[in-house]
């Protein structure tokens, strides 16, 4: 899960990591109020998870309270287009109005699990307010790296070593230590998958300050951090991959045509594959998952069909744990539901209790596209939606 | 011969009580594997459908025999069945419960350093060899014994691999799910040791998906170690970088873990990959047809 830049912050400050003093805004009147309590001048930062928000248009500064109230005027509402956007932007929905600081120097922080390893690590860089990735296929010299124990912590001495490395001495230095084991305890006391600050500032007068800031979150650990779980802003994720998770779907929206319905992740992405390879493509990830009721495969048919860009569906059964009469039976319950649908229906069935699945398809009043294998089936799914297009000419 | 699992395997399952564990003990007693019965904390002396229940896994191996564990209880609780098991001297846990917390994973690891124990999983569908033993949630019908060793990240994409391999008359020594999550068990490198070493391995199917490197790992460690042919599969060519493709571990991260990046670390090592999911078996029958051939 992911949260956004003032939230983090509000979790990093709970652990001691010190960041601008600043507040949320929800209309530009707001936000003059809270720059002239700041002292008139401050940073106008849009809130949509997204990165690279300065990049798109979406960071301002402001030097009074007059101009904070034009720019966030600007912000709220505008579509937010950033690298990590897409093309359409995200609407802007808050700012966060923070003190402007003096910059001095600007680092990179950030921990994440390294998998290799199987243990987090802290990744440092002097290059801060830049993109990580690209300082590490520019020179991955010049990115520290520090692992350390997920049950002892981040130790003092670990500390000192990355903040050595980043050469800072005296204040600065044990104020940068102290920020680290602050945002290890964060990252492991939350149950984070990254816990990132970029760029992490030195001030002119030589303090450290969290400038920015994002984590990430375990979905699996939210269970246990309810406080976390009520951060999540359901306007920054896709709607239809909102209505999936209610009724316990993994659903993906992509940009193709042909809908997939598929049990079980890795033969889901494998037939996102094989769609492409004949031709095709994909127009979501969709996995129904093991224990698939009829009612959650009902919704996953619900969920497919409403999205407009899909001209064909294909379904892609092999039954292990999900036993494909039931499948079957979720379909053709699904299809009754809806009174039939205006797509080809691409289905392929194997596995446990898969005459009795084909049955079911057989003796029902629609008429399936019944495929034998993955491969008739992808290129079955590709022949329909060509057909469809050229019928309509 | 196989690996893992086979005649000798007496099984436990812990979470025999629940819907999911229940039916699954059953398939693999009715696939021929010996079931000794199950563990549910404070159900213990009961019986559900001819099979013991004991309190812990400690009394249920006193009792039994049992060597294997397998593990169906939910994500909250599962972490700690795994290391129960491992610290009541289970040769073998194959934990199919998907949604356990890294961090909890992270502390099954380190328990696990100090127990001879071997994990499989989470988030796996388990260990099957042919004609011998099923410990997972696989349909055993689509499975027939032979040479073919097959591991896989993926539940039911190894599946549709071995179905292939049957149609066409390739047999398999042992299927091993090392399972979707970022931190497991039993990595592809581990896996390919115990085939290595394994005289009715003949060839070996890999089946990985985007995310980490543990593909690129088992390349290196394949170039350095394996003479025989292996055949490799990557899905999630299609993935959108930054999202999670079902699986808590597949994700392409920070632009590392890609499809292409792995394929061509198979490749480079020169394993046979297949281009397309439905070709997995063909390509193992053309590998073995080449090798007999020469």
């Amino acid at each position: 899960m992911k949260i956004h830049e003032y939230q983090a912050k509000e979790i990093l400050r709970r652990f001691g990591v010190s960041t601008p003093q600043g507040r949320i805004a929800e209309n530009p009147a707001d936000a003059r109020a809270i720059c002239a309590e700041l002292g008139g001048r401050c940073v106008v930062k849009a809130q949509i998870h997204a990165g690279g928000r300065g990049k798109g248009g979406g960071v301002k500064l402001a030097s009074t309270p007059e101009e904070a109230e034009s720019r966030a005027g600007d912000i709220l509402g505008m579509k937010l287009r950033t690298p990590q956007t897409g093309p359409e932007g995200q609407e802007v929905r808050r700012v966060l109005i923070e003190e402007a600081l003096d910059i001095d120097r600007e680092l990179y922080v950030a921990i994440t699990l390294d998998r290799q390893q199987e243990r987090p690590i802290v990744m440092a860089s002097a290059s801060g307010g830049m993109d990580i990735e690209e300082v590490a296929a520019r020179d991955p010299q010049a990115i520290l790296r520090q692992p350390f124990d997920p049950h002892l912590g981040l130790l003092p001495f670990q500390a000192r070593a990355v903040v050595d490395g980043l050469e800072l001495d005296g204040k600065t230095a044990r104020q940068a230590a102290s920020m680290l084991e602050a945002l290890a305890a964060a990252y492991l006391g939350t149950d984070a998958t990254l816990a990132e600050i970029n760029p992490l500032m030195i001030t002119k007068s030589g303090d450290v300050v969290a400038l920015d800031a994002k984590m990430n979150f375990d979905d699996n650990a939210l269970y246990r951090h309810s406080d976390v779980a009520a951060m999540r802003d359901l306007a920054e994720e896709n709607p239809l991959e909102v209505e999936a998770g209610k009724h316990g779907l993994n659903y993906i929206k992509l940009d193709g045509s042909i809908g997939c319905m598929v049990n079980g992740a890795g033969l889901a992405m494998a037939t996102m594959d094989i769609i492409k390879l004949c031709g095709g493509e994909p127009a979501n990830f969709l996995d129904v998952g093991g224990g698939a009721t009829q009612e959650a495969v009902e919704s996953a048919f619900r969920i497919l069909v409403s999205d407009p860009s899909v001209e064909a569906v294909l379904i892609n059964i092999f039954g292990g744990i999900a036993r494909t009469d039931r499948i079957a039976r979720g379909v053709v319950a699904a299809l009754r539901a809806l009174d039939g649908v205006d797509l080809p229906v691409v289905v392929r069935l194997e596995g446990t209790n898969v005459d009795e699945g084909r049955r079911v398809l057989r003796e029902s009043e629609f008429a399936f596209v019944v495929a034998d294998s993955m491969a008739d089936a992808a290129q079955k799914a590709v022949a329909a939606v060509a057909e469809r297009r050229g019928g309509r000419r | 011969m196989a690996v893992l699992v086979g005649t000798d395997t007496r099984l436990l399952v812990q979470g025999i009580t629940g819907r999911e564990g229940l039916f699954h003990a059953t398939g693999c007693r009715d696939y021929g594997t010996t079931v000794v019965g199950g563990v549910t904390p404070g159900k213990g002396g009961t019986t559900i459908e001819g099979f013991p229940v004991w309190n812990s896994v400690a009394e249920c191996r006193e009792e039994s025999g049992a060597n294997t564990s397998m593990i169906f209880v939910p994500p909250p609780f599962a972490a700690d069945a795994i290391m129960e098991a491992a610290a009541a001297g289970m040769e073998l846990v194959v934990c199919i419960t998907e949604g356990i917390p890294i961090r909890d994973m992270l502390k099954v690891k380190a328990f696990l350093r100090d127990h001879p124990t071997r994990l499989v999983g989470p988030n796996c569908p388990g260990v099957i060899s042919p004609g011998q033993a099923k410990v997972g949630i696989m349909p055993g019908h689509i499975h027939r014994q032979g040479g073919v060793g097959v591991v896989s990240r993926s539940g039911t994409l190894t599946y549709e691999a071995v179905w292939q391999l049957t149609n066409l008359g390739l047999g398999q020594s042992t299927c091993i799910g090392i399972g979707g999550d970022p931190v497991s068990g039993t990595s592809f490198v581990d896996a390919m040791r115990l085939f290595a070493s394994d005289p009715s391995t003949e060839a070996v199917i890999l089946i990985g998906e985007i995310g980490g490197s543990a593909e690129e790992e088992a390349a290196l460690w394949i170039r350095e170690n394996y003479r025989q042919p292996v055949v490799g599969f990557i899905a999630g060519r299609t993935a959108p970088p930054g999202r999670r493709m079902g699986h808590a571990g597949a994700i392409v991260a920070g632009g590392k873990g890609t499809a292409a990046d792995k394929i061509a670390a198979l490749k480079e090592t020169g394993i046979h990959v297949a281009e397309s999911p439905a070709d997995i078996g063909a390509t193992m029958a053309k590998a073995l047809g080449r090798r007999e051939a020469r």
